[in-house]
């Protein structure tokens, strides 16, 4: 039996998201004694052999779907469905047993794609899994964008996945009546464990760990020694060809003009947040201008973008957009679930409020109870006169 | 156009989710309910097409009697018309979800059908899609820019676009299409005091959806996840907490 892991290009190589859900599908297939591959739609090349191999990848497929390129949610849906039907020259590896992708707009897509030309069931944000039979597996996902958890058994063959885009598996995230390690430990590249070394079917090790995948090369390998699992050179790579359906290729995505617009609020290292606390649009120049001088991005709570006080592309939470800075304060922000699901990757969150019974202030790591028309333009003070600014 | 949104009853929790006590559902005991923020976006969107092309929209829910409130709700907001798949509340997975919504807009002659890009509550990124398929329509998700050209036969379109690593993917779709969108596609109005007297009023279309089929995903039970143990630290009041803060800022490696 083989996991299947759709994995999403970008210029250096597979995207960050779709590394975690190769992490994840290690982690099933390692404990459940199962086979590995990675498939891409794009060239050989497009991502990197060490990438998979480290993740004890052996197995690549290059996806063609015949046809003009770009994204086609609907065709890529159908060349992973053929693929994962009968794995070509599949090295060994058997049937596919599930089907993963990231939980991208994009893996989300294709998925549910999947599950509508399938008819099967589409498990999505899954933070944890393992199998629990023979076309059983038992799981984790997120609801409420990940402010509550669902255990579930997922009944089908192939299980379709997405796996969520902060699935660094909260420590009591994994399922329960089953000690496993978190799917997400991926060691380093060059942890490359005696090529000989076959574990038994139900060994236990970390996801990333290279598994010797039974009969490893298929009926068309050559001879000679088989390169040492875990190096670029274990992987084997075919390219693909599917036959997909004209109206599979109907709706196809064509790229515009790149825009970027000062630091980006996903990756900002600090992030200052205001919500209805700071009382209109005018009160937001003290935060722009804290976060100019921290180096950060200004973030706002649903209040404030429905309020037309900011931009809805300045929303953090559950409907805008997951931040994961070092440091996030928080400024007149009560802290309600679906706002802290997009800023629970914060390291460290700092509260501002004027109420010390918010409930930003029992999730936060620090807080200053005051009002932050005060509070912020002393920090701002501060802050100039240390860099010996005016 | 006519366009039909379909929206779903949520609890409206607030600092903290709870669970019942067998942890089979969220505790709606003391939450008012309300529709997800996508949907409320979905159903904007419909308004503004049908008043820019003419046309009526449609809002339809599966659920509970009581989601009746949320498609008023909708109504004031300038839908015209509202059908409710009438549950007995027991929750619904996203393939008897598809189904039932599928049975109910199957002849109805709609020339775009509209969704939220999921559910606030079950997040299970799938229902739209699997209609598409169902009707075989056209379909994209996530969509937060629509331009829709009404048109009979091959003349209707939209394009349809989204935010894709910092730029702009776009789609065109033929109608009859299927699109989710998400929240910041527009900004809702509020409801006139003549549309709020207009959906208390309106009568709501209220169908059997039928016994639910079976579902390949089966929940065992909710929780929440185990919050941090500690409280914060609370450095100051006021101005006077700043030099505190600074420090903090400070340690945490973040000052220039
Ligand atoms: C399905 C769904 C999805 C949602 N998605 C999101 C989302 O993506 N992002 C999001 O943010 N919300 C989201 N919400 C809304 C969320 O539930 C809250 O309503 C919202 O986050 C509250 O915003 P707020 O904290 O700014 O306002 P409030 O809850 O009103 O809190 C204001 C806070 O400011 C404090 N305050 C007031 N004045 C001052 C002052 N002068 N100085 C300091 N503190 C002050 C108050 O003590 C209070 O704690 C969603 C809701 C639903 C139902």
């Amino acid at each position: 039996m083989t996991v299947l892991c759709l994995i999403e290009t970008e210029p250096g190589g597979a995207s960050e998201a779709s590394l975690r859900a190769l992490g994840m599908a290690a982690g099933l297939a390692e404990r459940s004694g199962e086979a590995l591959a990675a498939a891409w739609f794009g060239p050989p090349g497009a991502v990197p052999p060490g990438d998979l191999a480290a993740r004890g990848t052996r197995l690549g497929y290059a996806l063609a779907p015949a046809g003009p390129g770009g994204y086609a949610p609907r065709a890529w849906a159908r060349a992973l469905v053929h693929l994962s039907a009968r794995l070509p020259d599949g090295a060994g590896a058997g049937p596919v047993s599930a089907v993963m992708a990231a939980a991208t707009d994009r893996g989300s897509e294709v998925l549910a794609h999947a599950g509508a030309i399938t008819g099967l069931p589409v498990a999505a944000n899954c933070v944890a899994v393992t199998r629990a039979g023979p076309g059983e597996l038992r799981l984790t996902r997120q609801r409420w964008a990940g402010s509550l958890l669902e255990d579930a058994v997922l009944r089908a063959s192939p299980a379709l996945l997405t796996v969520a885009a902060d699935a660094v598996p909260p420590a009591d995230a994994v399922p329960p009546a089953d000690a496993v390690p978190p799917a997400d430990a991926v060691p380093p590249a060059d942890a490359v464990p005696p090529a000989d070394a076959v574990p038994p079917a139900d060994a236990v090790r970390p996801a990333g760990a290279v598994r010797g995948a039974g009969p490893s090369r298929g009926p068309g390998a050559q001879p000679e020694a088989a390169p040492a699992p875990g190096t670029a050179e274990s992987v084997r790579v075919q390219v693909v060809e599917q036959a997909v359906e004209a109206a599979d290729l109907a709706v196809r995505a064509s790229e515009s003009e790149q825009r970027r617009d000062g630091v980006s609020l996903a990756t900002a290292r600090v992030v200052v947040g205001g919500g209805r606390g700071v009382g209109g649009p005018e009160g937001f120049a003290v935060l722009e201008e804290l976060a100019s001088l921290l180096g950060g991005a200004v973030g706002v709570s649903r209040v404030v973008t429905s309020q037309g006080w900011r931009p809805h592309n300045q929303q953090v939470g559950q409907t805008g957009t997951k931040i994961t800075p070092d440091v996030y304060l928080a400024c007149g922000i009560s802290g309600a679930i679906q706002h802290m699901a997009g800023c629970q990757g914060a390291k460290t969150i700092i509260a501002v409020n004027t109420d010390p019974g918010a409930p930003i202030v029992a999730k936060a790591d620090y807080a200053v109870i005051g009002d932050l028309h005060e509070v912020l333009p002393a920090l701002v003070a501060a802050l100039r006169e240390r860099a010996g600014g005016p | 156009m006519e366009v039909c949104v379909c929206v779903k009853r949520v609890p409206m929790v607030g600092g903290a989710i709870a669970l019942t006590p067998d942890g089979q559902a969220v505790d709606t005991s003391m939450s008012g309910f309300t529709v997800s923020p996508h949907e409320e976006c979905a159903v904007e969107e419909a308004v503004r097409i049908t008043e820019r092309h003419g046309g009526t929209v449609t809002v339809l829910t599966l659920g509970p009697p009581e989601a009746e409130q949320q498609l008023r709700d909708m109504l004031a907001l300038g839908a015209g018309r509202a059908v409710l798949l009438a549950t007995d509340g027991t929750e619904r997975g996203p393939v008897a979800t598809a189904a039932a919504i599928t049975a109910a807009v199957r002849d109805r002659g709609f020339d775009l059908l509209l969704f939220g890009n999921e559910a606030a509550d079950t997040g299970g990124y799938q229902v739209p899609v699997r209609v598409a398929h169902a009707l075989g329509l056209p379909c994209v998700t996530g969509i937060k820019r629509l331009e829709v050209t009404p048109g009979a036969g091959a003349a209707g379109r939209l394009v349809a676009g989204r935010e894709y690593r910092g730029s702009l993917e776009s789609f065109e779709l033929p109608l009859p299409a299927v699109v989710s969108v998400k929240e910041g596609i527009n900004l809702p109005r509020y409801p006139s005091l003549p549309g709020r007297l207009r959906a208390r009023r309106a009568s709501v279309e209220v169908l059997d959806p039928g016994p639910a089929p079976a579902e390949g995903l089966r929940t065992e039970r909710l929780r929440v996840p185990r919050a941090p143990a500690s409280r914060a630290r609370v450095l100051g009041s006021g101005a006077g907490a700043v030099p505190a803060l600074v420090r903090v800022l400070d340690d945490l490696g973040v000052l220039r």
